[in-house]
């Protein structure tokens, strides 16, 4: 009968708007301000620093200044200056780590890249601000935030970051121990790795890059930094 | 409706121009220019009218809007950076997007990829596809001048995948997810319980939907015999998916290509009569019920093991000078990435096999001696995505 397809159709609006006050699969809207949906564990948006103590925020950032997020980012929104004492000699801390979050396009790639979990992403979304020149470029003191709130955002992903970290650490005491044992050369030694990885252009050295993806079996950032470094 | 009331209803549109063309052996023509700010357009598409009364005899469309300059770019950032701006090509099928472009980059290094993530890919692509074609009824409807309902009932439901994509990979639109070798994200248990709840829910959904739009009269009026596409026109012009299936040529690269693990499922590809506009609605509709069953069967056989290649590169990839092409079915036709390397970190020429943009060739012929305001729904059928056509 013509007309049927349209009565059937007014039937489903029907269903719609009735079910839109008692069910909640067709009462969808969250209005927002007021009520707010909860995030998964695994959204980001921009990128954050970890520092370890929360009194010395800017004295215990996990990042070494090594560069590598800032030639990986796609759209090269970070830019950073190693920190140097009077005598040039590097500090393996940044200086200045500015990230434009208004380029930023979220990709992750940084944090998959970081070999020191030093860079992770942000559930932090609202960021708007007054001020369009400088309110959108991040600096190191902005961008610094504790672990603890790094665990409070992605538990999973924190605890198997912590957890990859604690052993990388046991192993270099253990390395560190049995160096000692022998020959007094040990502290030049386990100091390698370090400076090599302060120099810009030496990809990051094995020693500290290999352990975390290993052990981090729910952390999305493993893939990356298994690989074996870039023969640039 | 007469071409008066019609063509008054134009000129009142904001961004649409109407100027006389004379032309003494027709009468008069109207240029209109439909676009690049028209709500119909999707996005900043322009299409150039020139009408005979209300009939259209002559349609040019002008794009490059939204360009990027994509695949510039792809040539000047790593294989890996790249991988983040395919999301951005067509934006409600990043999934897929990721895919072509691991599948061209794993051809060109000769990268293996591990069962799981191979299975993944296939789920997230059809979850992509249920998402996309969701969406085109949704438009489609709202382009015939139902205005609201069936749109925000597909969204509402588009909403449900795409919580599964932020769940997943952290970000509704732009999941970056997949790697040259493998996948970003391993799902947890509860992650593929939701996935399964929802594909098992969303037959539910189709039914509902078809009941408030598949036999509707008006709609059938709007779209029968509106837009044909002839099969060997469109074959020759290089359309590729729903469209070219709506005509019934018999043409699915999961079916052709065999690529990934889909020679593993069970399904069917669905093909139309007429080629028309109802026939592209409803091949969107048929896909969606045969990608419910392929992820029936994908989330029944996921297999465990690790989901990317242990021995999978993706940072400083330096792949061996040489060429690949990787494509696969994209919900929008066939999506394709082309690399040729010279042994360094950048592809030495990138370039994208866009689907949106080459089913848009087809547009004047089909909106050829259709009214201006059938041009509006066939536009709507054809499936663009501006992200992707201007790259």
């Amino acid at each position: 009968m013509l007309g049927s397809g349209l009565l059937q159709g007014l039937a489903v609006t029907a269903k719609n708007l009735a079910g839109s006050f008692h069910d909640p699969a067709r009462y969808v809207t969250t209005e927002y301000p007021e009520q707010r949906t909860k995030l998964p564990e695994n959204y980001r948006n921009f990128p954050f620093l970890v520092h370890d103590d929360p009194a010395d925020p800017n004295g215990t950032l996990r990042c070494v200044a090594c560069q590598i997020c800032e030639k990986e980012c796609p759209p090269q929104c970070i830019y950073i200056v190693m920190e140097r004492d009077e005598k040039g000699k590097a500090l393996r801390r940044p200086k200045v780590f500015d990230l434009d979050i208004s380029v930023c396009i979220s990709c992750q790639i940084c944090v998959e890249v970081c070999p020191f979990d030093a860079i992770k992403m942000d559930q932090e979304y609202e960021i708007a601000t007054r001020n369009r020149f400088g309110g959108l470029l991040l600096h190191r003191e902005d961008l610094s935030k504790s672990n603890a709130y790094y665990h409070q955002i992605h538990p999973t992903e924190a605890a198997g970051v912590d957890a990859a970290l604690a052993e990388q650490k046991a192993k270099q005491a253990a390395a560190k121990a049995a160096k000692a044992a022998p020959a007094p050369k040990a502290a030049a030694t386990t100091a390698t790795p370090a400076t090599a990885a302060t120099a810009q252009d030496s990809a990051i050295s094995p020693a500290p890059a290999a352990p975390p993806p290993a052990s981090a079996p729910d952390t999305p950032a493993n893939p990356a930094p298994a690989n074996p470094p870039p023969d640039a | 409706m007469s071409a008066a009331g019609e063509l008054a209803g134009l000129s009142a549109a904001p961004g649409t121009t109407v100027r006389a063309v004379n032309d003494p052996f027709h009468g008069d023509l109207l240029e209109v220019s439909m676009g690049p700010h028209h709500p119909s357009t999707h996005g900043v598409f322009r299409m150039m009218v020139t009408l005979d009364g209300e009939t259209v005899v002559k349609l040019k469309p002008v794009f490059g809007y939204l360009h990027r300059n994509h695949e510039k770019l792809g040539e000047n950032t790593t294989y890996l950076g790249s991988m983040p701006y395919t999301d951005r090509l067509d934006y409600l099928n990043s999934m897929t997007n990721n895919w072509a472009y691991a599948l061209a980059v794993e051809k060109l290094s000769g990268q293996p990829v591990p069962e799981r993530a191979e299975y993944l890919r296939i789920i997230l692509a059809e979850l992509t596809r249920l998402l996309n074609h969701t969406c085109l009824a949704g438009f489609l409807l709202q382009d015939t001048g139902c205005s609201g309902t069936p749109l925000m009932y597909a969204f509402r439901e588009r909403e449900h995948i795409l919580d599964l994509f932020e769940a997943l990979s952290g970000s509704r639109m732009m999941c970056n997810y997949q790697r040259f070798g493998g996948c970003r994200v391993d799902p947890t248990p509860g992650w593929l319980a939701a996935a399964a709840r929802l594909v098992d829910g969303y037959g539910r959904f189709l039914d509902e939907y078809e009941a408030l739009i598949t036999g509707n009269e008006i709609l059938m009026a709007r779209t029968q015999g509106v837009g044909v596409l002839q099969p060997d026109l469109a074959v020759n012009a290089g359309a590729t998916g729903p469209m070219l299936r709506a005509c019934g040529v018999d043409y699915d690269l999961r079916k052709v290509d065999g690529y990934g693990f889909y020679p593993r499922f069970e399904f069917r590809v669905p093909l139309g009569d007429h080629g028309d506009t109802y026939d592209r609605y409803m091949i969107r509709v048929l896909e969606m019920r045969e990608s419910i069953r392929i992820l029936q069967q994908a989330l029944r056989d996921l297999p465990a093991g690790p989901i990317i290649d242990a021995k999978a590169k993706n940072r400083g990839l330096r792949p061996k000078a040489g060429e690949a092409y990787g494509r696969i079915e994209g919900p929008k036709g066939e999506i394709g990435f082309y690399l040729i390397s010279d042994g360094g970190p950048n592809p030495y020429r990138y370039r994208v096999r866009p689907p949106s943009f080459i089913n848009l060739t087809v547009l004047e012929d089909m909106c050829l001696g259709q009214t201006v305001a059938d041009a509006v729904v066939i536009l709507g059928s054809v499936d663009i995505v501006l992200g992707e056509v201007d790259r």
